[in-house]
């Protein structure tokens, strides 16, 4: 590694750790409904949108309206994006004449950007119209991580609030979240990306002439405004096929490092913003850095992985799959960056990585995306393995567990081991059927383990809702399509359900004042505390998948042996 | 059924502004203000669209720099890397050829070692770019194809130089050339 | 022990295995890898192998089993001694004011008994007329008798105890079977142990774990099926169900699964211990949660008795002098209050106790009428000398009455006095006051550090008292307690329960008084004194046999180190899985990807090295059932408890049972492979 990339990481990293005390600043003041510099300008966007639905803005409701809402919306989002793409062949804006997309395809991609997973199964050049990717996705893009943050908020007040079953109004939430956080940052964005070559056009695609006497067809599209939001709500599903990695998507390596950056702003700004909200700014730091730490541990072992010499190619830097103006560094850290947090959108192909790199994004998914994790998601998903490591750790201070002076009991431990359990299963089982059938084992790319590792990444990326791919997995298949489909949705709703329901058992609880024999959530025993539960809890489980995957294929490579 | 109502209208009005406004607005900016960098950065020559200066393309001829290997041959419809493992008895073949035909093609005389980009696929499969130390391998082979002399062979190595991007702000990305660009300028070197 | 032991089977009952859902998993796997055994015999063939695992799961479930087992055992040697007092006897049961003898186990609530000197008390009940001094022996253990007596808080008499004197009247307060030795007796045996909030809630995190894991081990054959296909291996070789249960019961938390109801019974035990006797589970928890303490001053602060400290005499009268006839006065006081009247004029100014009966001495006793005691002296010549010592009031009227004065500095010596929270006790001579002397409430001693460790645990303490606000804070900054409420009437101490626990604290107290009842029923611990009112112990839900009232700051101490020992326990179980994945995997997988060799590559994450794949899984099973027997201690003493901050100790069992948990079974594991591969 030369000094230029270690410059690189070291800068994104102050970067990261600079932003997250402004932007979430800004938010504490959004979602507590206090003053902020957006107000005048958007103010009247957000009480438009109440009028206009019929929202009543301080009607508060319990954890089940809140659910019930949530379940709704989405589901409304579901049929759109289903809908759309089975008569895009009748819509305007087609200028490709694309035909419908097969049921199996539309329901994945319905699923995958309803769930904030914006899993892939198609092309996006060659599959979808203009008119799919506006109404269907880049809406998605929006709502989908606004309900991912709604339901934070909803476990803020959870934490908050005391002796009340109330834990906020979902319009609200989805609406304050969109206005005001999602649509600057993308507008900004997405001028931004536009300077750097990001096409954004309603244009036919383009036939050139090349030098060699050949035709190209070059696609279009309204690209600039989707990508700003796929990489700030950690969605990750490209315009285009191979996402970032398209020089229409990520022209150059400032597009690059911004957008890297973007993946990661939200999610991390939210741990300041939650430390403000529930009365403990230090606590929020500390859950930041417990995902930095673990950030910072896959990014070395990815590195050492990339830059490790190996029998077959020797010293020969690894560059299958990656592109040249990113080079080796850039695309470690966008693939451990987007595993992180739940994004998915990749610059390089994980698939073509090394062994320990492509363990080491599986592992970010295994987790259940708590490194960042998603916008909202990845913070409510820290919250239950923080539940599960205040309840095994708390009781060694002599007390019975609780968590900013909320008693953790038997309802809140059952929930959190729902939300455990639910990634898990869909990781598991699934894996195990494709491991087994030639429905799944008709798909692979690669022989071998890394054949394995294939499924192994594509349910654990569908149950972590990340979306990002060992690529060469053929998954546009019926078996694919609807197995990654029902495990995004396992993933989400399994964890969101329960999530809100600890929110609406811990709202009911009083809060204990702290004192010296409360166990301490912002010290730096805690970040330890945390990791070792994250790791052994959510990442055991997933150790012997891991031996028979990627840890056997990087010994086998070390060993010389090909498949 | 309340919830329902709030939810349909709610979602009706999202998707105006985020499905609707937004992109149009994002479009009419860019339009206005970089139509160039909106419309995909083509490239013009005799009223013809050659190509993207983002989008690489296929150059097989010994005339030309060549581009780096691609999984799907430069066809952009759609994009695509080779997805194959670095235990792929495929690709350390596939690397192994593509070493032999590149030494085969521009000789053995250079003492260096190939950059690794000319022997492995690019993500997109439209990688654009090549490294310096790519362009100058090929530049023998060019010169001895073109006939040129000394003065228009030190051109050629003057035009990679100008053809050059830096890391980006100083620090970010690789060095790297434009191969379409690069080509493009090529042709014009005269005498 | 013994009879642990053939417990241990007793429980194997499914019934009652299934009440643990982690060694319940254990129980079905033994059953499995037994079948399997005895399925091959049938098949002409026998794996040593698989009868080992089968035979070292079974040691799992019987070891589980045992813990809890002793731990019930401990508590059924005492339930056996308290059942020696179940009486059996015939009561004298009042049929209007016939007596009639009825079977002791046939009275019902609302009868009422008569019982005299030498009559077993036939249930419990309350006094309703006489009084009587009671021998108690049998349940506190404590030979002194006690009074009993109608009306007031001394009423509640208990069922088994024996009257030494008088006559009482006793109406029964509970029905047949329910009596308190009967519900002692069930607690302590744990038949009614019902699970505790914190026990089912950990019960829950178990078992989602074990699920998990479950799922791992389910769809392991799966993965492997893939690995050997790709291995070029045959699919004979995936994995036997006696590895894959080999594997589940490593990776299940059975340490803490196998010994978590022997820890809660010990709980209980360790209370019992100290002569307390909790009526839940959940009391104890509960007494670990405490935040703040709401402790009478009488008798957990002071000592209970003042002490006088000092002399100040009127004007005009020497200190000596002020001495001599306090001295006087108290010499047949027996009240502590009179003793250390005498031992201070003796360290003092070297006055020594006299034989007083020559001055042909007429003592005085106190009563409330008078409110003052003394003692009459005749001289040498025949004169008699009056002194008392009393209340300001009594003596100024005794004073009055002679036609003596009372003088101001006196006065202003006794007002200051009660200020600084001191009780003044004035003395006077014939019709002179010769000052007055000063009495205080005498701090127990250690009692401030005390207060000063439950500070650092987080436990605010609050002194109850009725003295005036004055004198209760100059106590309560002696003895260093957080907060005090003066002139407390029981509502107050209601409200300032209710207070507490609104603002999200939980609040532990102890009292005796059937006016204390609401306030303990209130509260989150509530101990009763087995000294005080039937109404009381009902209220409280723990019942102190002691009736000492500091048992309050012990009970917090058991329940913080039950929920100690269950929270280091599980952590040490969760932190093994570490190093029994290290033994297993690589074990197991030791055939795949290993072309000619028989050895895969995954044999490098053979880190301990172990030394065939089969002693390696056997070591893990081997190493998971030892290790619940080898923390039976453990379980039962409770982790090592010191009263430090919650930071502290955190940091403590941490390095002990974290990193421990992560280590232990890496150097455990290891060593039994060696011996293993020895034979």
């Amino acid at each position: 590694m030369t000094t230029n990339d270690w410059m690189q990481i070291l800068l994104f990293l102050v970067l990261l750790i600079g932003l997250t005390p402004i932007l979430g600043t800004y938010m504490y003041k959004v979602f507590s409904g206090k003053k902020h510099f957006m107000l005048p300008v958007l103010g009247w966007l957000e009480r438009f949108t109440y009028k206009f639905s019929g929202v009543k803005a301080d009607e508060e409701t319990n954890w089940k309206g809140y659910a019930f809402g949530l379940l709704v919306f989405n589901l409304l989002g579901f049929i759109v994006v289903f809908l759309l793409q089975l008569f895009q062949a009748q819509l305007p804006f087609n200028p490709a004449h694309l035909p419908a997309v097969s049921w199996h395809s539309a329901f994945n991609t319905a699923v995958s950007f309803m769930t904030n997973t914006n899993w892939q199964g198609y092309a996006g050049e060659t599959t979808l119209s203009y008119t799919v990717q506006l109404l269907g996705l880049t809406v998605q893009n929006f709502v989908s991580a606004a309900t991912g943050i709604a339901v934070i908020l909803a476990v803020i007040k959870g934490l908050s609030r005391k002796t009340t079953d109330l834990i906020g109004n979902f319009w609200v939430d989805i609406t304050r979240a969109t206005v005001y956080i999602l649509l600057p940052l993308s507008i900004l964005f997405a001028i931004f990306l536009v300077g750097q070559g990001v096409v954004q056009n309603f244009s036919p695609y383009e036939t050139a002439h090349t030098l060699q006497g050949q035709t190209q067809v070059i696609p279009m599209g309204p690209a600039a405004s989707q990508i700003a939001i796929k990489q700030l709500g950690t969605n990750g599903g490209g315009f285009f096929n191979t996402n970032s990695a398209h020089p229409f998507e990520n022209p150059t390596p400032l597009s690059n490092f911004l957008e890297m950056l973007c993946i990661l702003l939200i999610p991390a700004a939210m741990t300041y913003m939650y430390g403000k909200m529930v009365g403990s700014v230090r606590h929020g730091w500390i859950i930041f850095s417990a995902m930095f730490l673990l950030m910072i541990a896959g990014l070395g072992i990815s590195l050492y992985g990339e830059f490790s010499s190996n029998p077959f190619f020797a010293h020969l830097p690894l560059m299958e799959g990656k592109e040249t103006r990113f080079g080796i560094t850039n695309s470690v850290m966008w693939s451990t960056f987007t595993t992180d947090a739940s994004n998915g959108s990749v610059n390089c192909m994980h698939d073509s990585l090394s062994p320990l790199s492509g363990m080491v994004a599986m592992i970010n998914l295994m987790l259940g995306e708590v490194i960042f994790g998603g916008v909202g998601s990845g913070l409510y998903g820290m919250v239950v393995f923080i539940i599960l490591t205040v309840f095994i750790a708390g009781l060694m201070v002599g007390r019975t567990p609780e968590y900013l002076g909320k008693k953790i009991e038997a309802f809140e431990m059952k929930m959190a081991m729902i939300a455990v359990l639910a990634p898990n299963v869909a990781i598991l089982i699934p894996t195990a059927w494709a491991a087994v059938s030639q429905m799944g084992l008709s798909s692979l790319n690669n022989a071998g383990p890394h054949g394995f590792s294939e499924i192994l990444y594509a349910f654990s990326s569908a149950a972590g809702n990340n979306g990002s791919a060992f690529a060469g997995l053929n998954a546009n298949t019926p078996f694919w399509n609807v197995m990654l489909g029902i495990v995004m949705l396992i993933g989400r709703f399994g964890v969101i359900f329960p999530v809100l329901a600890i929110a609406g058992s811990l709202a009911k609880k009083k809060i204990a004042p702290p004192s010296e024999g409360t166990f301490r959530t912002d010290n730096w025993l805690f970040v330890g505390l945390l990791i070792g539960v994250i790791l052994i809890v959510g990442g055991l489980t997933h150790f012997p998948g891991l031996a028979l995957g990627p840890i056997v294929e990087h010994l086998l490579m070390n060993s010389g042996v090909a498949f | 059924m309340k919830t329902i109502k709030i939810a349909l209208r709610i979602f009706l009005l999202l998707t105006l502004i985020t499905g609707v406004a937004y992109p149009l607005a994002i479009t009419g900016i860019a339009q206005a203000l970089l139509p160039q960098k909106a419309n995909g950065s083509l490239i013009h020559q005799q009223n013809k669209v050659i190509g993207s200066s983002l989008i690489g393309q296929a150059m097989d001829s010994s005339i030309y720099f060549s581009p780096r290997p691609s999984a799907i041959g430069y066809n952009p419809l759609p994009s695509g890397g080779s997805n194959l493992s670095l235990t792929s008895a495929k690709l350390i073949k596939q690397v192994k050829d593509r070493k032999a035909d590149f030494l085969k093609k521009n000789g053995t005389n250079n003492p260096s070692s190939i950059p690794s980009e000319m022997l492995f696929a690019s993500a997109s499969g439209l990688d654009p770019h090549i490294s310096p130390k790519a362009a100058e391998w090929q530049v023998n082979r060019i010169a001895k194809n073109r006939n040129f002399n000394s003065v228009q062979k030190l051109k050629l190595l003057q035009l990679i130089q100008e053809h050059t991007e830096q890391p980006q702000c100083g620090i970010l990305g690789e060095a790297r050339v434009n191969v379409l660009e690069l080509n493009l300028a090529l042709d014009k070197i005269k005498e | 022990m013994l009879e642990a032991t053939k417990d241990s089977f007793r429980k194997l009952n499914p019934v009652s295995l299934m009440k643990n859902p982690v060694i319940f998993i254990v129980g079905i796997g033994a059953v499995l890898t037994t079948v399997v055994v005895f399925t091959n015999i049938f098949q002409g063939s026998f794996s040593g192998f698989n009868f080992q695992i089968a035979i070292w799961l079974w040691f799992t479930v019987l070891f589980a089993n045992f813990s809890e087992a002793i731990a019930e055992g401990r508590g059924k040697a005492q339930a056996d001694s308290l059942r020696k007092n179940r009486t059996e006897t015939l009561a004298r049961k009042m049929n209007g004011t016939k007596e009639e003898a009825v079977p002791a186990p046939q009275l019902k609530k609302g009868d009422v008994v008569v019982c005299e000197t030498g009559d077993v008390i036939p249930s419990d009940g309350e006094v309703i007329e006489g009084i009587a001094s009671v021998d108690e022996s049998a349940i506190t253990g404590e030979s002194a008798p006690v009074i009993r007596e109608s009306g007031g808080d001394r009423s509640a008499v208990t069922g088994g105890t024996k009257v030494i004197s008088d006559r009482i009247l006793i109406r029964i307060t509970c029905e047949p079977g329910d009596t308190f030795i009967d519900r002692m007796i069930s607690l302590v045996e744990g038949a009614q142990r019902k699970k505790t909030p914190n026990e089912i809630a950990l019960s829950i995190l178990l078992s989602g774990l074990s699920i998990i894991f479950l799922l791992a081990v389910v769809t392991l054959p799966a993965f492997f099926a893939y690995s050997l296909k790709a291995s070029g291996l045959p699919m004979t070789q995936n994995l036997t169900i006696p590895v894959l249960i080999a594997l589940l019961v490593c990776l299940i938390p059975t340490t803490i699964g196998g010994l978590l109801s022997a820890i809660g019974i010990s709980g209980m035990d360790r209370l019992l211990q100290r002569n307390v006797i909790a009526t839940s589970g959940r009391a104890i928890e509960a007494a670990g949660d405490v935040d703040v303490l709401l402790l009478d001053k009488t008798g957990t602060i002071t000592l209970g008795n003042r002490m006088a400290t000092n002399f100040v005499p009127a004007e005009g009268v020497s200190p000596e002098e002020l001495a001599d006839a306090a001295q006087l006065s108290s010499l047949s006081d027996e009240t502590p209050e009179g003793r250390s009247i005498v031992v201070l004029a003796k360290e003092k100014f070297g006055l020594r106790a006299r034989d007083v009966q020559q001055h042909n001495a007429v003592f005085i006793p106190f009563t409330a009428q008078s409110r003052m005691s003394g003692v009459d002296l005749t001289g040498d010549d025949g004169k008699i000398r009056h002194i008392r010592k009393g209340s300001s009031e009594a003596i100024r009227n005794f004073i009055l009455n002679q036609d003596g004065f009372f003088p101001k500095n006196v006065e202003d010596t006794v007002t200051e006095l009660a200020q600084m929270g001191a009780t003044p006790l004035v003395v006077a001579e014939d019709d002179k006051v010769l000052g007055v002397i000063h009495l205080k409430d005498i701090v127990k001693g250690g009692i401030k550090q005390r207060f000063e460790q439950l500070r650092s645990m987080g436990i605010k303490t609050v002194m109850i008292t009725g003295d005036n606000a004055l004198t209760a804070a100059a106590i309560a900054a002696e003895a260093g307690v957080d907060d005090f409420m003066a002139e407390a009437k029981p509502e107050d101490k209601l409200q300032r329960i209710r207070d507490e626990q609104a603002s999200g604290r939980l609040v532990g107290m102890i009292g005796d008084g059937t006016n204390d009842a609401p306030a303990l029923a209130q509260a989150d611990v509530g101990i009763a004194m087995n000294s005080g009112t039937q109404a009381a112990r009902e209220a409280g839900n723990m019942i102190d046999l002691d009736s000492n009232p500091t048992k309050l700051i012990e009970v917090v101490e058991v329940g913080k180190q039950l929920l100690m020992t269950r929270g280091a326990l599980t952590t040490f179980s969760i932190a093994n899985d570490v190093a029994k994945y290290f033994a297993i995997i690589p074990a197991i997988a030791i055939a795949l990807y290993s072309g000619k060799s028989g050895v895969g590559p995954l044999s490098a994450l053979n880190i301990m090295h172990l030394g065939s794949p089969e002693s390696a899984i056997l070591s893990a099973i081997i190493f998971n059932a030892l290790i619940i027997v080898l923390l039976v201690p453990l379980a039962l003493k409770g982790v090592k408890y010191k009263p430090i901050s919650a930071s502290k100790a955190l940091s403590q069992n941490l390095i002990i049972y974290g990193l421990g948990g992560l280590v232990a079974p890496f150097i455990g594991i290891k060593i039994i492979d060696m011996l293993i591969n020895l034979f």
